[in-house]
């Protein structure tokens, strides 16, 4: 930690604004809005996944029962565990300590690789029972009605919220490189706490996520 | 009314020439540049929707195939809805007009997020170009709705459309968001909620249902995208999925953007009625709450698609209850312009004459409204002409008066010039006319059961088609004279000043055309918005010709 980089001074950007704490402000809400519209994106999926449930309560309960809940578990842990290193690398940053911050959030990107790893392990795992989602399901041992109903929301659910982990992980990858680089500090760390209110969105939603297709 | 005794002239360094050259319109960050780019883009999808809309009133002049055959017709009934709704109806008055005016309306230098602006006029025009290459690869037929299990099904290219649709919903996520951080964060020192011009609030509200709804849809298309790509199943009842899963979603977006076409409509309407009326709006809280009543009810309204898909009985009367609360919040308004009118001091000029035409053809589209939220008359009516003259009367009526009326109030805002006045009320009064001839036929076809779609009709029909088609074909002559004296306007048209109809909205407090910051100096707004109690102390009214 160099004690010069608390005292950078404040990135000119406030053209616009009035000053630099209502550009703040606004970069928070904008951010919270932003959130807003990623959780009506994911309701549509729960709808569907409620509408679904209901018309085939047996499939989804043997669905369920069929997953390999240590391994939802696992991600569960691994991925609230970088949250909380998100949290920490910005109590870190407002105590104008960026290199551990820094590393924080190193710690925070390699349990995102991890949770994608474990998930793919999965994947392998389904594509060779053949649980794979609408036209290609091909799980003989399983095959009630709506059996290939859950298996297609199960992909497409955890599908996307992927897609969230990866562009969370190229967003924590460009705040490792700013924060290890000096570029934060006590007065300025917004990008950090917006980023980090995007990767506990995506921690979030798996918390749904993981009751919903692993819990039996 | 004091006219100015010399010509007005125009500032002299103004957004349009701080910076020179195509790429400093391309790489801008200014709103009020963002504003008109997409605004010029705006009337080139409107032209194309236009045609296709000829194109199909041709088709329908005669009863058998007129001008084109039966595929054609359906891509052609397509590509109308698909370019008129998702490239112009719903973002047409907020990112035009909300983009160029918010931020002088709330006294700010710029909106929340210049790049972010930028970047959703770019996706703006992604999405329009891969709709129009679909048009380009043979087109699509599924109607703009794009309706499982058809579109999942159909033999043509409904992908490329899907994903140009889905871009400009990014487009309309971002602006949005935009909007609802500027308001929050960006309102000139002293300016509380309750001061904000109307405009204001109609594009909050508009904003609010952008962002809750169009992720929804969103993923929607995207759904649709998987089941043609991999036939994922969730809306194919062979493989246990539920068509109507794909209906309920796709309405819970599309009937809330019905408001996004009409909210901002209705603050342009509330802006200028004042201003032509010489009067303060007979109640500023009752246009607000109403503004914020239909953004919320308009999200409880989308099962009235779907009275005939066999959904239970408790949920058609509920939604049917439901809908016609949106008719009690829009009368409120309704009431509000007309008292406001009473008594008014009113000016002529087209910008008020599209404002007559919104308020009939809101209150006509509003009232059979009502009449197809009631389950039992909307089962005659479900899928007949009826039903397309309903929301041609809302949807385009409305929201087209709307942008009409925007154009020519702030087209000396925007370009620092006026158009010639007797020109405009004339056309105006042609646009009208030619409106009403087209959509009042397709109201009594429908209530004789032609249906919807059809290339063909029996020949009992063909006089109410004909009339319908002349209207369009006035509608259209309408237009062209538009776009020629505003085009000629934009180079010879008189210089404006400052502020040409002596208006008491703050945008006015800027230049005409607005310095590249929008104000010289911090701006102080010293009276409420729309404030004509007391005297004025910039006349600068000289606009009649």
């Amino acid at each position: 930690m160099r004690p010069e980089a608390s005292v950078r001074p404040v990135v000119p950007q406030a053209r616009h604004f009035g000053d630099e704490a209502s550009r703040q402000d606004a970069a928070h809400v904008g951010m919270w809005v932003f959130l807003a519209s990623e959780v009506m994106l994911f309701t549509a999926l729960f709808t569907a996944y409620a509408l679904y449930r209901y018309a085939y309560p047996d499939a989804f309960h043997q669905g369920r029962a069929y997953m390999d809940v240590g391994l939802g578990t696992l991600n569960t842990y691994v991925l609230v565990t970088s949250s909380i290193l998100v949290a920490l690398a910005i109590t870190s940053v407002r105590a104008g300590r960026d290199m551990r911050a820094g590393m924080f959030l190193l710690g925070a990107w390699v349990l995102g690789v991890g949770f994608l790893c474990i998930k793919g392990m999965e994947y392998a795992h389904h594509a060779h029972d053949g649980a794979l989602p609408g036209a290609w399901y091909d799980f003989d041992d399983f095959a009630v009605p709506g059996a290939s109903l859950f298996f297609t929301l199960y992909w497409v659910m955890t599908g996307i919220h992927a897609i969230h982990v990866l562009v969370g992980l190229g967003v924590l990858s460009t705040l490792v490189v700013r924060a290890l680089s000096g570029r934060f500090s006590a007065a300025y760390h917004t990008p950090l706490e917006l980023g980090g209110m995007y990767w506990h969105l995506v921690d979030i939603v798996w918390l749904f996520l993981w009751p919903l297709l692993y819990l039996a | 009314m004091s006219f100015e005794a010399a010509e007005p002239a125009m500032p002299r360094e103004h957004y349009l020439n701080a910076q020179r050259g195509a790429w400093s319109w391309l790489t801008t960050h200014d709103h009020k540049r963002i504003g008109v780019m997409f605004l010029g883009a705006l009337l080139c999808t409107f032209l194309l929707g236009g045609v296709f809309a000829l194109a199909l009133r041709l088709e329908l002049l005669t009863p058998g195939e007129t001008v084109m055959g039966r595929l054609a017709y359906n891509r052609s009934f397509t590509l109308h809805g698909v370019i008129m709704v998702w490239l112009f109806l719903i973002p047409s008055i907020p990112t035009s007009f909300g983009n160029f005016l918010l931020p002088l309306m709330i006294g700010a230098r710029d909106v929340a997020f210049p790049r972010l602006n930028l970047a959703s006029f770019y996706l703006f025009l992604l999405g329009a170009v891969m709709t129009v290459w679909a048009i380009l690869q043979g087109g699509v037929d599924t109607g703009w709705t794009f309706y499982t299990p058809y579109s999942t099904a159909t033999g043509t290219d409904v992908l490329p459309v899907l994903m140009g649709v889905f871009v400009v919903g990014f487009s309309t996520i971002l602006s949005g968001l935009n909007f609802i951080t500027t308001v929050h964060t960006m309102r000139a020192p002293g300016m509380g909620w309750m001061r904000m011009p109307i405009f204001v609030w109609t594009l909050y509200g508009t904003s609010i249902i952008q962002v809750l709804a169009t992720p929804v849809l969103g993923m929607v298309l995207l759904l649709v995208a998987l089941e043609r790509v991999a036939g994922v199943g969730l809306f194919d009842p062979a493989r246990g999925g539920d068509p109507l899963l794909y209906q309920h979603l796709f309405w819970f977006y599309s009937h809330p953007a019905v408001y996004i076409m009409i909210l901002p409509g209705m603050g342009v309407i509330s802006e200028s009625v004042s201003a032509f009326c010489r009067k303060n709006p007979s109640s500023y809280r009752v246009l607000v709450w109403s503004t914020v009543g239909i953004a919320f009810v308009g999200f409880l309204t989308w099962g009235h698609h779907m009275f005939v898909s066999g959904q239970s009985v408790l949920g058609s009367g509920t939604f049917s209850i439901l809908s016609m609360l949106v008719a009690i919040f829009t009368a409120l308004k309704i009431f509000t312009w007309t008292s406001t009118m009473y008594r008014g001091s009113i000016w002529m000029s087209a910008p008020f004459t599209y404002v007559l035409g919104f308020i009939f053809l809101l209150f006509f589209g509003g009232m059979s409204g009502v009449a197809v939220a009631v389950t039992s008359a909307d089962l005659h009516w479900h899928d007949t002409y009826f039903v397309v003259a309903h929301f041609h009367f809302i949807m385009v009526g409305a929201s087209l008066m709307a942008f009409l009326a925007a154009l020519h109030y702030w087209f000396p805002k925007m370009f620092g010039r006026c158009y010639p006045e007797g020109l405009g009320v004339g056309t105006a009064v042609l646009i009208i006319f030619g409106f009403i001839a087209t959509f009042l036929p397709q109201f009594l076809l429908g209530n004789m059961g032609m249906p919807r779609r059809y290339a063909d009709y029996p020949e009992h029909f063909q006089s109410l088609h004909v009339a319908s088609t002349a209207g369009a074909s006035l509608l259209g002559f309408g237009f062209l004279i538009i776009a020629a004296y505003l085009g000629w306007s934009l180079r010879h048209g008189r210089v404006a000043g400052r502020n040409p109809w002596g208006s008491r909205g703050y945008e006015w407090h800027s230049d005409s055309p607005p310095p590249e910051s929008n104000f010289h100096a911090p701006p102080d707004f010293p009276y409420r918005p729309h404030d004509y109690s007391r005297p004025d102390t910039q006349p600068e009214v000289g606009h009649a010709a």
